[in-house]
């Protein structure tokens, strides 16, 4: 592994690739977003205003209406009954301009978790409302709630990764290493886990976890399901490798200097499936990516009060919503270009790490 | 070793794979803090005599191991128990298996059809600005989620009329004449399939493109250029064939990605399929159906993989059957 480094560093190749700096360019963004979530968003996570319930994205006006150039300013959304069609119509209330403020205060918070500010990047004036991608059911904004929700969304499938793959690693190197008995029971467990269709068997999972349970705890255990559906396929490929690792040399010479088997498995022959196991990892972030939004879409991930972009695509499902409401449907378009970034790298990370396989080139 | 005996050896292999699935699967379901009759409790049509023999059958009162192994007993006989609707179980799996089935199965068969010559026209064509945008179109394809997607597609069906939202048929199919009735299931099922089709596409046809790219190079198709054979027949009689066979093999895991994706975009579609019945099953904790859904995922599974290899044996003679 160390060698493929210092040969050609992995970052200049993937850069040099057109595609895969696109997609490396896009996770950057959206990993800073989450990052700096808090400084971003306008509003806190659990901000909600009953009155503004799927109010449309604010308009920011540059050009004032006497043509002249304005600092940027947004009209407020009043709501009326409209008794023509029976229902409820959002109108600009023009009589009164909100100027946006750069760098100003609002909302506490803990800066990278850890400095205390109220600083935002950007607000707008008091009692004026700036929802940039309109507001959902509970008058939450949508745009505060995508970068906390890709907190979740975007951190779940690299935990589950390393969850799984360790545990993957280690099945399949004991299975591997061992051979005979061990390794038909211990393959025989991991085929039974991979014939129930995944999908099934991450929602049976997902289903008996406890109602009452904090969204921490909701989390870990989500997390950790999403782990356990992974890991099985990865440790079959895994125990393949070893089985033809083991009979070469150096295993033999490790095992006649008295080592034992143990240190064997994880010190000498797991770290020569490292270039397979980089390149499957890059490949299977999108997979639990997914895996998670699919399953907080579902109502069975995480749970309100808490964003995903799983389950906020979730209002999404009544498609009378979608027609009149449609800044309901980015949490789905951020999971798609999320998956896509991640695909594109992946796919170059391949190419680089396995120069047989020509998928792509 | 002769196709029926192979089949039977692998069928035998198989009963320990279901086994140890149908224990997982008890395993999962006890972890579950939720009391199992709850849902039969509440339900006013079940009759206080019923709660007591599906308590008695289920053997609540019974250690772990004990309950298992009556379920297991009952279920071998054929009797899967009642789900928390009043039905029986099996009723209720044999009405949305045939539907899953036609949904997986169409899918499978549309995308081979588009995947096979499109990865073939993209390796023939190997860096040209054609394959070029082929492959940014499957990246797209790959990485659209099926929910997402089948979300869009519903505002698409919404707002234009053209095609029904969710469910198999119209309201009186049962009066409709036969080609009618064709015309009415192809009708609702076209949005799914196109769902899935898209999401199963774009990997297929990479697979088949990088195959024939590998075969190309391959020493014997050298050799039949060398010796002044039309590329067409170098194509197609000899690289062809070989890129095929892998493909053959990805069928099993095409057909598990499937079942898998399907649940999402029956969801959606409200689609009378096994993935939203083991998803309202999940929901209610409806154990019986959840029971039965999983062993009967599994057991499409693991006869997906099955009718995979011998398809291999039949289109590859090198295979030999062990």
């Amino acid at each position: 592994m160390k060698d493929y480094f210092k040969q050609q560093p992995i970052i200049n190749r993937l850069i040099k690739d057109k595609f895969a700096l696109g997609g490396l360019i896009v996770l950057a963004v959206l990993y800073l977003g989450i990052t700096f979530a808090s400084f971003i968003a306008p509003y806190s996570k659990d901000f909600s205003d009953r009155h503004l319930s799927y109010a449309p994205p604010s308009k920011i006006y540059t050009i004032d209406t006497q043509g002249r150039l304005s600092w940027p300013y947004t009209y407020n959304y009043v709501r009326k009954f409209n008794p023509n069609t029976f229902s409820m119509e959002f109108r600009q209330d023009r009589s009164k301009k909100y100027y946006l403020r750069f760098f100003s205060e609002g909302f506490k918070y803990k800066f990278l978790g850890l400095i205390p500010t109220n600083i935002h990047l950007f607000t707008v004036e008091k009692s004026g409302k700036l929802f940039l991608l309109g507001s959902d059911i509970n008058g939450r904004d949508n745009f505060s709630r995508l970068l906390y929700g890709g907190q979740i969304s975007l951190t779940i499938g690299f935990l589950a990764l390393f969850i799984s793959f360790p545990i993957g690693m280690l099945y399949g190197g004991i299975a591997g290493y061992f051979g005979g008995k061990i390794d038909n029971i211990m393959m025989r467990i991991a085929e039974a886990i991979m014939s129930i269709p995944s999908f099934y068997l991450l929602i049976s999972l997902a289903a008996i976890l406890p109602a009452n349970m904090t969204s921490s705890q909701r989390f870990t255990l989500i997390t950790v399901i999403l782990a356990f559906i992974g890991w099985a396929g990865f440790s079959r490929v895994i125990r393949g490798m070893v089985l033809s690792i083991k009979n070469q040399e150096f295993v033999e010479a490790s095992k006649a200097l008295g080592s034992g088997s143990f240190r064997i498995i994880v010190k000498h022959i797991l770290p020569q499936t490292a270039s397979y196991v980089i390149v499957a990892m890059t490949l299977s972030v999108p997979g639990y990516i997914l895996a998670e939004s699919g399953l907080s879409f579902l109502g069975l991930g995480i749970q309100q009060p808490d964003a995903s972009w799983g389950n906020m695509l979730k209002e999404a499902q009544e498609y009378v919503n979608i027609i009149h409401r449609p800044w309901l449907l980015t949490p789905g378009l951020l999971i798609f270009i999320a998956v896509l970034a991640f695909n594109l790298v992946g796919d170059t990370v391949r190419d680089i790490l396995d120069p047989k396989s020509k998928i792509r080139e | 070793m002769s196709i029926p005996v192979y089949i039977l050896k692998r069928i035998l292999q198989t009963l320990p794979l279901l086994f140890l699935v149908s224990v997982m699967s008890f395993l999962i379901i006890k972890l579950s803090p939720v009391d199992p009759l709850a849902e039969l409790r509440l339900n006013p049509s079940i009759s206080p005599q019923t709660l007591q023999a599906e308590k008695v059958r289920l053997g609540l009162d019974l250690p772990v191991h004990k309950q298992y192994f009556k379920w297991l007993s009952s279920a071998v006989r054929g009797d899967l128990g009642i789900s928390t609707s009043g039905e029986k179980v099996s009723d209720r799996l044999m009405e949305r298996i045939p539907n899953t089935l036609l949904l997986t199965l169409t899918t499978i068969i549309i995308t081979w059809i588009i995947a096979i010559p499109l990865g073939i026209f993209a390796a023939l064509h190997w860096r040209s600005p054609a394959d070029r945008i082929l492959t940014i179109i499957s990246a797209l394809g790959m990485a659209i989620p099926s929910f997402f997607f089948a979300l869009l597609l519903l505002i698409f069906a919404v707002k234009t009329g053209w095609f029904p939202v969710g469910g198999l048929t119209s309201v009186g199919f049962e009066n409709f004449s036969i080609i009618h009735k064709i015309l009415d299931v192809t009708h609702h099922l076209f949005l799914p399939v196109l769902v899935l089709t898209t999401i199963s596409l774009a990997g297929l046809q990479r697979q088949m493109r990088g195959n024939l790219l590998d075969i190309l190079e391959a020493d014997y198709v050298k050799m039949a250029r060398a010796k002044g054979l039309p590329e067409n027949k170098v194509i197609y009689k000899h690289a062809l064939r070989n890129a095929i066979n892998p493909m053959v093999t990805m069928l099993g895991f095409e057909f598990a990605s499937l079942l898998s994706g399907a649940a999402l975009t029956e969801f959606v579609f409200q689609y009378p399929g096994l993935g939203r019945l083991i998803l309202e099953a999940v929901l209610k904790l409806d154990i019986n159906l959840v029971m039965a859904s999983l062993m009967i995922g599994a057991i499409m599974l693991i006869l997906g993989n099955l009718i995979a290899d011998i398809l291999l044996k039949l289109v590859d003679p090198r295979i030999t059957l062990d």
